[in-house]
């Protein structure tokens, strides 16, 4: 196969892989709909009518093993999309912000799909689902760009190492941020009273704040290790291990940031509400770093190609 | 750790003692880092000297007042500033206040035996009791040891702990990260950064003369220079035909270590420069220099050789200064060279790719004072037209002479000349060997857990396992589980 044939099967996998996603997120959306409606008006003589909130999941289950199905399915077509792309181009597919994206798609689909089978995540599948066909939309849309060669200071073993550890990084710390995010929305919602229907099925708010801290206390190594590797490829191509180039910067700013949640969880014992907040803030300084940095922002990272 | 200090404690201490409780606390690293997380952020968005220097001179001119504002916060150099510096100064004060007494301690309790069982074990995260006999003791023991617990025994209990390496490991990560801090500062201090066009065929000596330019930390000095020497021997670029864009770089270089002794070939890349001990030789840019003969009017050499052009884009369209002070009356070429020469509708000279597959030089002559003698410098690639007459104008091809009144140039050919980068950084070594243990200490630290199980057999027959894991680490209720069915099937 020639490479402009590669690139165009890796276009036909990423929007197969959309048409997945698409199939997942209204699985999900189903089986999230379809608990709301489980409560039922009970009318008894004696004490009149009540609402019982027992639910009863035995029906939502299949639609909910299908959206897993989906999800993995597209995961796959997404995998094979984003090797091809690289196969197109003779390189790892990590050339532009269009191929940042769909690998930052990947990745964060992945990093839900490992943690699915340790935790019950499943309801997570939905805000996932939504999250990655946005990635996948606007890469393809807005960020597309042909598939070419890289410039010199590129081709190094470094690339390979410094931005699968970052991407793989990113893709546990956006599910981490999730998972602090609907922390925070159902501890609003306890905090008014009881939780929606909806809502019943997630885990505890303990659970939660756990998960989110297990999340990032995992990866929080391969960050520094991705920011080390960063270190010492620019120290090849570049002249120096650390020039504060705003792509630097924010990684540095990231990886500040997630200490401190790490300090304010294990020695100074914040739980909850406030390591929620603060774990979405580490979480969004990477995004930032990936948006603003990548398109906006000068620098020596200017690969976006936009 | 001192968690809490009270306004009492300050009545009774003195002053000092509480403001290094206060800064060594865990609440005041907290905050700080947050602050070195937040004060990092106005760098990335306003233009910084030591990055963009030409950003910055942009904003002055554009926006004097707020520029001057800007500078005297130091909002142009954030990451020398006297507030930067505060922040990870304190931090890494309070790092060490921190640390080092906690080193001490767990050098202590790294060889002390586990706390003895305590009376009610009930009361722990996990508890289990059951009818059984001494032998599961003995059965703990082993199941204990096998699993490299740490063991302490006292009357028919064992107290037994494991997971030290935790508190290791977060040691060695905090002690490296004063090891990374070390390095950087050793860098800065004592390293050096020049750089220097030099033409293939040609020779660069490193002593600071070379150099095009050159700066170095406060504490470098000049026999801090190795003393090599290297011959460009060769350059090659290649470049996409479709798109114009570089695809490959190759330098070739021989190489002497030192006067002396044996010369060595060595291929420099982008991503892999040339290495004496702490000194690194990049591949950094690259150009072309235009050879030219320019004779006086009567015939005589007046200047010979390739003169280093700056490319202004893609296509390596090249422009300088050919300055012939020598003859009568002085002679100055503004120079334009297009590696491969094309026109465009409107007829003008562009060069449409890289290579130089067919060069053209373009010249403007002058002749008169090029004001050489006034002791001002003046950049190399650039004419002062201001004490010049303008006496042509002629465009050449390689081997082709233009003859004027004053004298002739030829256009002999065209020679590429690399920039080559040269850094000295004694302290890089230290901030990598930091980084690693940071690494290896922070895995550790992370993936161990700290826990303690105790095994008690009471005089009523009673066997008790009960379990403690610290910061609720996860895992201890399956190994317990474990245990348990381990010591009811082993004994009875
Ligand atoms: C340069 C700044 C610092 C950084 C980047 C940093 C980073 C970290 C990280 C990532 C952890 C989590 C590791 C774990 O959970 O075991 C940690 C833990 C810890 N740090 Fe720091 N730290 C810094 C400064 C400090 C300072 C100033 C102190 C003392 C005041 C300190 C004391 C501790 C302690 C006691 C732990 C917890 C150990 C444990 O119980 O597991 N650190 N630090």
């Amino acid at each position: 196969m020639t490479n402009s044939s590669w690139a165009y099967l890796s276009n036909y996998l990423i929007y197969s892989s959309m048409a997945v996603f698409t199939l997942a997120f209204f699985a999900h959306a189903y089986e999230t709909a379809w608990s709301v409606r489980t409560p039922e008006l009970e009318s008894t003589p004696k004490t009149g009518n009540t609402l019982t909130r027992t639910m009863d999941y035995t029906r939502t289950e299949k639609v909910a093993r299908i959206a897993t199905s989906f999800m993995i399915l597209g995961f796959l077509l997404l995998v094979a999309g984003v090797v091809a792309r690289g196969v197109s181009a003779g390189r790892v597919p990590w050339g532009n912000m269009y191929e940042f994206s769909i690998t930052g798609a990947m990745a964060f689909c992945g990093a839900y799909l490992v943690a699915l089978r340790k935790y019950d995540l499943r309801w997570l599948g939905l805000p996932v689902s939504i999250a990655v066909l946005l990635t996948l939309g606007t890469a393809i849309t807005i960020l597309y760009r042909p598939s070419a060669p890289l410039v010199p200071a590129l081709k190094s073993t470094w690339l390979v190492i410094h931005v699968s550890a970052a991407i793989i990084s990113g893709g546990v710390f956006l599910l981490a941020n999730a998972i602090a995010a609907t922390y925070l929305l159902l501890d609003a919602m306890e905090m008014r009273g009881e939780r929606k229907a909806w809502a019943k099925r997630l885990p505890s708010l303990e659970v939660l704040d756990q998960l989110s801290y297990r999340l990032v206390a995992f990866v929080f190594p391969l960050w520094t290790f991705a920011v080390i590797a960063g270190a010492i490829w620019a120290e090849n191509a570049w002249v120096r291990y650390w020039g504060w180039d705003p792509k630097e910067t924010w990684a540095f700013i990231t990886w500040v940031a997630y200490a401190a949640y790490l300090h304010a969880r294990v020695t100074v014992g914040w739980r909850g509400r406030k390591a929620a907040w603060l774990c979405l803030f580490a979480g969004s300084t990477f995004l930032f770093n990936y948006v603003y940095v990548n398109i906006w922002g000068s620098g020596k990272h200017t690969y976006s190609g936009l | 750790m001192s968690e809490q200090v009270t306004m009492q404690e300050l009545g009774a201490g003195s002053l000092l003692r509480f403001l290094w409780r206060q800064l060594t606390s865990m609440r005041t690293a907290l905050i700080l880092l947050l602050l070195l997380a937040i004060a990092s952020v106005p760098g990335s968005l306003i233009p910084q000297r030591g990055q963009n220097p030409m950003k910055v001179r942009e904003y002055f001119a554009n926006d004097p007042t707020v520029a001057k504002i800007l500078d005297r916060l130091s909002l142009f150099d954030v990451y020398g500033s006297p507030w930067f510096s505060a922040i990870y100064i304190l931090l890494f004060i309070s790092l060490i206040g921190c640390v080092l007494p906690r080193t001490f301690e767990h050098f202590k309790a790294a060889r002390a035996l586990p706390p003895l069982t305590p009376k009610y074990l009930d009361k722990m995260e996990y508890y289990q009791f059951w009818s059984g006999g001494s032998d599961q003791l003995d059965a703990g023991r082993t199941w204990l040891k096998a699993k490299r617990f740490r063991i302490r025994e006292f009357e028919g209990a064992i107290s037994a702990e494991k997971g030290y390496l935790r508190e290791t490991g977060n040691l060695f990560f905090h002690l490296a990260l004063i090891l990374v801090l070390i390095g950087v500062s050793f860098g800065a201090l004592f390293g050096m950064k020049g750089e220097a066009i030099v033409n293939v065929g040609e020779r660069f000596t490193n002593t600071p003369t070379t150099y095009d330019s050159l700066s170095f930390g406060k504490l470098f000095r000049d026999t801090n220079l190795p003393p090599f020497v290297i011959t460009v021997d060769d350059f090659v670029a290649k470049y996409n035909l479709i798109t114009n864009a570089p695809e490959d770089y190759t330098l070739t270089v021989s190489a002497v270590s030192e006067p002396g002794t044996p010369a060595f070939q060595k291929v420099i890349k982008v991503n892999s420069p040339l290495s004496f001990g702490n000194t690194n030789v990049y591949l950094q840019a690259n150009g072309y220099s235009v050879n030219v003969t320019v004779r006086d009017s009567a015939g005589e050499i007046v200047l010979q050789g390739p003169i280093p052009l700056l490319p202004q884009d893609g296509n390596l369209t090249s422009l300088g200064a050919i300055k012939v002070p020598d003859s009568q009356p002085q002679l100055g070429f503004v120079a334009t060279l297009l590696p491969t020469q094309a026109r465009t509708k409107a007829g003008a000279g562009i060069s449409s790719f890289p290579e130089a597959l067919d060069p053209e030089l373009l010249l403007s002559i002058w002749k008169g004072d090029l004001g050489l003698d006034t002791g001002i410098p003046q950049s190399v690639y650039r004419l002062d037209t201001s004490k010049l007459a303008k006496i042509g104008l002629k465009s050449l091809k390689i081997g082709q002479t233009y003859t004027f009144t004053e004298g002739s140039i030829r256009f002999d050919g065209v020679t590429p000349w690399v920039n080559v980068q040269i850094v000295q950084d004694p302290g890089k070594r230290y901030a990598l060997l930091g980084a690693i243990v940071a690494i290896f200490g922070l895995l550790a630290s992370l993936f161990t857990r700290r826990r303690r199980i105790w095994i008690r057999y009471r005089e009523d027959g009673t066997m008790e396992v009960a379990g403690l894991a610290k910061n609720g680490a996860p895992g201890l209720e399956n190994e317990i589980r474990d245990l348990v069915a381990d010591l009811q099937k082993g004994g009875k």
